[in-house]
């Protein structure tokens, strides 16, 4: 890679780091919007 | 026709069929970026020109052009919403904006990288793809911030999707702008007249990549349309009857 490979790999590491918090960041939401709506399910009994 | 539309959108529908297709965009996506990945790293001769910085297309490219995408999809989703009013659509286009703004930092990092051992500088204010691609970000942050400040969801729906629309004039804008204003970013390299302007060996990698990239961001993106499927639908029997049904799995 030569004198470039400290350009090259920071792209690609940057990369990997922006679908790793897309990932995270997307389940993470999931699980609290899921969680937030089995604790109200539940306190109401399962009867709205 | 129409009846087969009409039963994808409905959410419970579209709820349970993006749980299948998840893992299956997001396994092939990967495959592709690891193919693309190590091709364009290893295998692609350098340029004979910029030599191995020219490896930074592989990410940079597939990048830019997701950002664009999703800015497509969001005022697609927002123009359907608004017109039809189909939650869905909504739900679709709340959930591609982040994502849109996340790949619109990395094109606009990876690009800044690419541009300083290339231009000899990390920033051209006067460059029309770079400053239009900014403008790009800014226009997926007013329309979350938009989305935040409201806390109805149909009015929300609505505010921004007014925005989003307004806001795609951009992106014919970048992507003509390195033909219609002088720039210092190259022309383009793979749709143009007479063919791709890059040698197969560099070539194959990168529509590896680019099509890696349109699959793990296909995963990400109905994971996050799933999740605000569920959050608008919450006071719904469906939801209620699935989460009885299925405690604590989320996925």
């Amino acid at each position: 890679m030569g004198a470039y490979g400290a350009y090259v790999w920071s792209c690609f590491v940057l990369t990997a780091i922006v679908f790793l918090i897309c990932e995270w960041r997307a389940r993470r939401r999931q699980r609290q919007v899921y969680r937030d709506i089995e604790v109200r399910v539940k306190a109401l009994g399962g009867c709205q | 026709m129409w009846n087969l539309l009409y039963r994808l959108a409905s959410p419970p529908h579209f709820y349970k069929l993006a749980a299948g297709m998840i893992p299956w965009f997001a396994v092939s996506g990967l495959l592709a970026v690891a193919y693309g990945a190590y091709a364009g790293l290893f295998i692609a001769p350098p340029d004979y020109q910029q030599g191995d910085a020219f490896r930074i297309i592989y990410v940079h490219v597939p990048s830019a052009y997701l950002s664009m995408m999703a800015y497509v999809i969001m005022a697609t989703g927002a123009g359907i919403g608004l017109i039809w009013r189909m939650k869905l659509a909504h739900a679709v286009a709340a959930a591609a904006a982040p994502l849109g703004a996340w790949f619109t930092f990395l094109a606009l990092v990876t690009g800044s990288i690419w541009g300083r051992p290339m231009w000899g500088t990390w920033w051209e204010w006067g460059d029309p793809r770079l400053t239009s691609e900014l403008v790009m970000l800014f226009l997926y942050f007013g329309y979350i911030a938009l989305r935040g400040a409201i806390d109805d969801t149909a009015k929300a729906d609505r505010a921004s999707a007014v925005l989003a629309l307004v806001g795609a004039v951009n992106v014919p804008i970048i992507h003509f702008s390195v033909e219609w204003w002088s720039s210092l970013h190259q022309g383009p390299t793979l749709i143009r007249e007479g063919g791709p302007a890059i040698d197969s060996a560099m070539l194959y990698p990168l529509l590896a990549m680019i099509l890696g990239f349109t699959l793990l961001f296909g995963a990400l993106l109905l994971r996050r349309v799933r999740t605000e499927v569920l959050y608008r639908e919450r006071r719904t029997k469906w939801v209620r009857e699935m989460i009885l049904s299925t405690p604590g799995n989320y996925l």
